[in-house]
């Protein structure tokens, strides 16, 4: 599904992502991890093509982001769904009017009958049906990141694409999160990248890991296989999370 | 110790050189931000629906704001023209003076600063609160075009409406000058109105709807320009807003210059 290799990326002076190599493979949940501000929100932002690479290749779904056109990158969003860290709702818009946004530009085959039944359909889906006409300021945390998510499926994507989708939440929230990402895995059949320095969202919806250290992706594997492997340098996320 | 001041030196002679060089590299972002309008703008899709939202916001929203200042400029320019005609014995020419000074200049000037200030830092503090809370960025990986829907939607409707509201500045100028001439020389609306428009060339319509879609077009395109590219952060989305309002005001006086010594030649 996402391909990347040798994947090379600084802002001046300063190197995020060096020879830096990951796969992502059809149906599963690949989650990053990796201390703040090494990178991991600049790795899925090169992917959807909001960053350009300074080197190396990111093919998603057959495409070379970074050789393709302006058309040729809209078209692969729509197979490619986003979710922001701040959820990034439109604020001048209501909930329902977020949904639609998307919906009433890129599929224009539907009628309005079955725009309002996807609208609602979705909000069903995260559980929070009875938003659909308050503003995101009216919101909660974690029901701005439900609606986030909820905009970004409804052009049923085939990649999911989600920037630390518990920061700021409390545990019992950023548990009802992971669920949501699970339910939809395991309902839209969705492959997904999963940024978090949260070991708890990690354990709970990664099917594999990788690590982030030194700008690349040394250290993949299933969360057991990264972290009872004695390595010194993600030993400590695991000691921080899960205090003995 | 002197290789420290000699770096330093040679970092301060390249200063104003790099200063200017990204003065320049500004101007082009700038030219090529218009030129993605024009782009943009005049091919499908359209977006009709947000095009109307912003003329209703943009037009509608500003008239009240606008009439009062039309009508109190209109009273005050023939309250402080009336004495200089007496002089000569000739108010009878305040109608004429009035419909041309508001046609001409006042209307599209005054109603240009109006909406540099009310629509140019409504849309700079907007797209900049939109572009630091990455909602442009959302609209980008949902497949939208932002520019198209932000920027060229805004454009349109503030060159739209400019004139419409330029126009009716000038009308409401003129009933604020009729109260000050029926009030001092019982002058009939009929004689006013029809005094001043005799006075009124195809050349003063012509110029004044020029100048309004030109100022229209300014405000809209510098505000979406500063919002587009703002930087994070809340001081990033004031500093767009005000940006926004002092360079439209300025650009605004250096167009009305410029049209008044075009059509000045139309003139003559």
């Amino acid at each position: 599904m996402i391909e990347i290799k040798g994947l090379n990326k600084s802002f001046g002076n300063y190197s995020v992502l060096e020879n830096a190599s990951l796969d992502v493979y059809k149906g599963e949940n690949l989650v990053v991890l990796g201390k703040s501000g090494t990178g991991k929100s600049v790795l899925i932002k090169i992917i959807i093509g909001l960053l350009k690479p300074d080197s190396g290749l990111v093919s998603v779904l057959n495409q070379v982001v970074d050789e393709i056109s302006y058309e040729e990158l809209l078209a692969l969003r729509l197979r490619v769904g986003f979710s922001f860290q701040n959820s990034a709702l439109y604020d001048s818009m209501t909930v329902r009017e977020n949904l639609e946004f998307p919906l009433v530009r890129n599929r224009k085959d539907l009628s309005k009958q079955e725009v309002k039944d996807s609208v609602e359909e979705m909000l069903d889906a995260v559980g929070l049906s009875q938003t659909i006409n308050q503003m995101p300021s009216e919101l909660s945390g974690g029901q701005r990141k439900r609606i986030g998510i909820a905009r970004t499926l409804i052009l049923r994507p085939e990649i999911m694409l989600y920037d630390e989708p518990t920061a700021g939440l409390d545990p019992i929230t950023s548990r009802e999160i992971n669920k949501l990402i699970n339910d939809v895995q395991e309902r839209y059949h969705t492959s997904a990248i999963i940024i978090t320095h949260d070991l708890t969202c990690a354990k709970e919806v990664g099917n594999r890991v990788a690590m982030l250290i030194e700008r690349n992706f040394d250290r993949q594997g299933s969360f057991d296989q990264v972290f009872n492997s004695g390595d010194q340098q993600a030993q400590p996320f695991y000691d921080y999370n899960f205090i003995q | 110790m002197a290789k420290e001041k000699e770096l330093n030196a040679g970092q301060n002679e390249l200063k104003p050189v790099g200063r200017f060089a990204a003065w320049f590299i500004s101007l082009y972002e700038v030219f090529r931000f218009i030129g993605r309008f024009f782009r943009e703008a005049f091919l499908p899709p359209y977006e009709l629906k947000e095009l109307v939202r912003q003329c209703y916001e943009i037009g509608y929203r500003s008239a009240l704001l606008i009439s009062t200042t039309g009508f109190i400029t209109g009273l005050v320019f023939t309250k402080q023209s009336r004495p200089s005609l007496s002089e000569f014995g000739a108010t009878s020419w305040l109608p004429s003076l009035v419909g041309i000074a508001l046609l001409r200049t006042l209307a599209p000037l005054l109603t240009g600063l109006i909406a540099a200030g009310k629509v140019g830092s409504s849309i700079g503090a907007e797209l900049g609160s939109m572009k630091v809370s990455e909602q442009i960025d959302a609209m980008e990986v949902s497949a939208t075009n932002p520019f198209k829907f932000l920027v060229s939607t805004r454009v349109l409707a503030a060159t739209i409406t400019m004139p419409i509201l330029t126009f009716y500045t000038a009308m409401v100028g003129m009933l604020g000058a009729l109260l000050n001439v029926s009030v001092n020389e019982g002058t009939s609306a009929t004689t006013f109105f029809q005094s001043a428009l005799e006075s009124i060339t195809y050349l003063d319509i012509i110029a004044s709807t020029v100048k309004a879609i030109l100022f229209g077009f300014t405000i809209a395109i510098v505000g979406c320009y500063q919002g587009y590219h703002s930087s994070k952060g809340t001081e990033g989305v004031g500093k767009a807003a005000n940006s926004s309002v002092v360079i439209a005001m300025f650009l605004i006086f250096v167009e009305e210059v410029v049209c008044v010594q075009i059509f000045s030649l139309f003139n003559t």
